[in-house]
């Protein structure tokens, strides 16, 4: 188990180099500087910009010094908002996104999973055609339509919810700002894990153990919630990997949408700006998300799973 | 289907289970009415995608501007089917690119086979770990926002699947007599892939190239939204769905900006789903 946590950790990092120099190699090599977008400056002026960030070493020398930079925790200088460091801009804004998009994790498993049991207990019936009714609606609804659907109907036409924000503090007025966001983003993976624990749960209930389960007694609930779900929701706990990755992409749009002061504002803002050091920032953090994120899942797979050896 | 009569080939039976998909049909129709329109509507419509009327600008749908106009002043119809050639376009290309890229990798990574087999399908693996739609808006972000870009990365970014797919068919047909036959009779590699191999796995190909473009076309409506696709003048579902959003206010609601794009692209995803399931069931031979 050891072994495995830290043979992952290790490719993890190394993940993290290669997106990091991949992302290097094609800053440096597109044409244009980021400098250039500014009004016409002296050239004195220009050469100290480029002093300041690097910008006047050589491709070998801005790469030892970058990658030397994220060793020491040193993410580099802002472009377009000058004087600023990488970190003053991301870490405030991290925080945000990451409990925005774990609200939205646990939302699509809250409302996915029983949804998908209730289709499975009540095949070809009302619960079963309602629950294929949201996996439709999450097919052809991606995020960033649902999100304006949802502001205009609750927030403008019923004037049910706030339409924008982040809570200001822990009070319920403020923390039902997370509400559409969240839900929002959850909308997807609340369809698709529905399906899968829908499949997983049917596919599961024909198995002899089950007809044993119900053979010695037990009610209809010990058997569907004790006995069928444990093995139904393998599946869904394989798509948690991918779907963190989906719900990280996905916050970008979210936080744009509903005005969430996170991580993906200024991810978008500096891939506009072409703000390098912001945005190399931005992506490591992201990718490093998706590689604990999924480590987390392949561990939790061993414990449900002991079948599952981790090597 | 025991009342086929003997001639028939595996793909016009799979055809013919696909159109007994009532849900499969329709959607296939309906798509293709909703493709079909994309390039007529522009043409007769009295106004043009591009024209602005600063003074006529966010007016509800009415008999001169039948979907509203957008915040330029500009028909929201015209531009809403316009748009759609455009989302159109970037789902086929790039699919198209997909294609290319993923039956000639695959084909080439079964067919040579051994170290260097294992090799190629190494790389795969690893462009799999990497967060895709990440590393498109990196170079989406550097190479510039045009329609050209636009279709080129997100097909570069959806072959692999395609390669897995092809590479594990081309692996089994090459142990089969009639390939041993074809390489007897001195058929070269290229004719041997092409001819004799490829119209054996045309038939799961092509369904997965139909679920490709939906989810391509979804891929290029999400780019545009941030800014990061299609740019103006020319638009595309994304782009007009962002600009709906983006006018949303508590002082008036200018739904028609987001709900009519938003449902044609509802429309076009949802049918072209449905097709691409109605096709993999259709074609799936396990189900026969």
């Amino acid at each position: 188990m050891l072994g495995f946590v830290l043979k992952r950790i290790g490719g993890g990092i190394l993940t993290l180099y290669v997106i990091a120099t991949l992302c290097f190699v094609i800053i440096y090599f597109t044409p244009g500087s980021p400098l250039t977008g500014e009004r016409n400056m002296p050239p004195e002026v220009l050469r100290n910009l480029q002093r300041a960030y690097n910008l006047d070493k050589p491709l070998h020398m801005q790469y030892l010094l970058r990658m030397k930079g994220y060793l020491t925790g040193d993410f580099g200088l802002s472009i377009k908002y000058p004087g600023k460091r990488v970190e003053e801009l991301i870490f405030p804004a991290f925080p945000k996104s990451l409990q925005l998009g774990g609200l939205a994790f646990i939302l699509a498993m809250a409302l996915g999973i029983p949804l998908g049991i209730l289709a499975a207990g009540y095949q070809n019936k009302v619960p079963d055609y309602l629950s294929s009714s949201v996996a439709l609606a999450g097919i052809c609804l991606p995020n960033f339509l649902l999100g304006p659907l949802l502001v205009m109907v609750f927030g403008l036409y019923l004037h049910w919810l706030p339409v924008a924000g982040w809570p200001e503090d822990f009070s319920g007025e403020e923390l039902l700002k997370l509400l559409l966001p969240a839900f929002t983003l959850a909308a997807v993976h609340v369809a698709y894990i529905s399906r899968l624990t829908r499949a997983g749960m049917l596919d599961v209930l024909h198995k002899d153990y089950i007809r044993t389960a119900r053979a010695k007694g037990l009610d209809a609930q010990t058997v569907f919630l004790k006995h069928a779900l444990k093995n139904a929701i393998t599946p869904v706990l394989s798509y948690a990997g991918p779907m963190a990755a989906y719900i990280i992409t996905g916050s970008v749009v979210v936080e744009k949408i509903f005005n969430v002061p996170g991580l993906g504002q200024h991810f978008v803002d500096s891939a506009l700006a072409r703000d390098q050091a912001v945005f190399m920032g931005a992506i490591l953090i992201y990718s490093s998300l998706v590689i604990v994120f999924n480590l987390l899942v392949d561990i939790g797979y061993s414990v449900l799973d002991p079948r599952v050896r981790l090597t | 289907m025991s009342d086929a009569p003997a001639g028939r080939s595996p793909t016009q039976l799979a055809l013919r289970r696909f159109r007994k998909n009532r849900r499969a049909m329709v959607s296939f129709w309906l798509v293709l009415a909703v493709g079909v329109s994309t390039a007529l509507v522009p043409m007769v419509s009295p106004h043009d995608y591009r024209s602005q009327t600063l003074e006529r600008s966010k007016e509800a749908p009415s008999g001169t501007y039948w979907l509203g106009t957008d915040p330029n002043g500009r028909d929201l119809m015209v531009r809403s089917f316009y748009g759609g050639q455009i989302s159109f376009a970037v789902g086929l290309l790039a699919t198209a690119v997909s294609l290319v890229l993923g039956v000639a990798y695959g084909a080439t990574s079964g067919f040579v086979g051994g170290k260097i087999d294992g090799l190629m399908m190494r790389f795969v693996d690893v462009l799999y770990g990497l967060p895709n739609m990440f590393m498109v808006i990196i170079i989406m972000s550097l190479l510039g926002r045009n329609f050209l870009v636009v279709f080129m990365v997100l097909g570069c970014f959806s072959w692999m699947t395609t390669s897995r797919i092809v590479r594990g068919q081309v692996l089994s047909l090459k142990e089969k007599e009639f390939v041993e036959a074809a390489r007897g009779l001195g058929v070269g590699t290229p004719a041997l892939i092409l001819r004799h191999m490829l119209p054996n796995i045309l038939g799961p190909v092509i369904v997965y190239a139909t679920l490709t473009v939906p989810s391509v076309m979804l891929q290029e409506a999400f780019l545009s939204f941030l800014g990061l696709g299609i740019s103006e003048p020319q638009t595309s579902w994304g782009l007009l769905i962002s600009d709906g959003a983006g006018a949303l206010n508590p002082l008036r609601v200018y739904w028609w900006l987001v709900v009519f794009p938003g449902s044609l692209l509802a429309i076009t995803l949802f049918c072209l789903n449905s097709v691409g399931d109605g096709l993999r069931d259709a074609f799936d031979v396990q189900q026969k």
